[in-house]
């Protein structure tokens, strides 16, 4: 498998309610190791999924939150947020874990792996991947 | 056109399975290729034997199984996912001592590593259920 295709990661729920989230994040992270061209996208609910300071003590569940942390280290560094379904939520960027991946051909400087875009600058992101999935 | 389907929804209480059976059926008489059909999160479900709907309704199971055998179709569930919802084949009955098994001919238990390779190798990926 030589061919490197554009896959995107589509997360529209919240965390717990269902179990997508989660199952996402593992087709992500074994997805990884394809050395694929990724991308994230989270919108509607699914930016629950990225606020920091979940405590899932209550409901019985794990909190695979830290999870998204890791994913610099996978190479997985283009994560984007609709910013108007933050603003639907009353959320903001300081909300949301300070995702951050480190760039080889810069010295290893720290960069922020989350972009806020429109909505329109979304519909663009999508429409040049190559894979879709929708969790 | 080669394709990969990705199924997301269990049997029977959504339409999912239902459309992407026919979905795929409908492909392979235009002459595409199924690479793979892939089941994930409840969609492991349809790969269990054990289903057993009133006489007059559909048996989406056995449905999958003569399509695959019929076009000698790949059809995976995910590992992780049958594993969470007990669905068990001879090796995973075996790995994880169980009891008994219940996956339905035509299906194999397998890793997300096979939806991946279905996104990288197919023309489309197309995706059933939410």
């Amino acid at each position: 498998m030589s061919e490197t295709k554009k896959f995107m990661y589509v997360n529209r729920k919240a965390p717990y309610g269902t179990i997508y989230a989660w199952e996402s994040l593992e087709v992500v992270l074994i997805g990884a190791a394809f050395e694929q061209d990724v991308s994230l996208a989270f919108l509607d609910d699914g930016v629950f999924q990225l606020t920091k300071g979940q405590n899932t003590a209550g409901i019985g569940m794990k909190n695979f939150s830290p999870t998204y942390a890791a994913l610099g280290d996978y190479e997985v560094n283009k994560i984007y947020v609709d910013r108007d379904s933050l603003e639907e939520r009353g959320l903001t960027l300081d909300d949301l874990q300070h995702l951050v991946w480190e760039d080889e051909d810069e010295d290893y400087a720290e960069k922020d792996s989350i972009r806020l875009v429109t909505r329109a600058e979304m519909a663009d992101v999508l429409a040049e991947q190559d894979v879709l999935f929708n969790f | 056109m080669k394709l990969t389907i990705q199924i997301n929804e269990g049997p029977y209480q959504h339409q999912s399975a239902d459309t992407a059976y026919f979905f795929a059926k409908a492909a392979l008489e235009k002459g595409h290729e199924i690479f793979r059909i892939f089941f994930y999160h409840d969609g492991v479900n349809n790969g269990t034997r054990l289903t057993t709907p009133p006489q007059d309704d559909r048996n989406i199971v056995n449905r999958w199984t003569e399509l695959a055998q019929a076009h000698n179709i790949d059809m995976v569930l995910c590992v992780a996912a049958a594993q969470r919802r007990g669905l068990v084949d001879d090796g995973e009955a075996q790995r994880n001592g169980k009891d008994a098994t219940n996956i339905a001919p035509g299906f194999r238990i397998s890793g997300l590593g096979q939806l991946i390779e279905g996104g990288v190798q197919s023309d489309r990926l197309i995706v059933f259920g939410d």
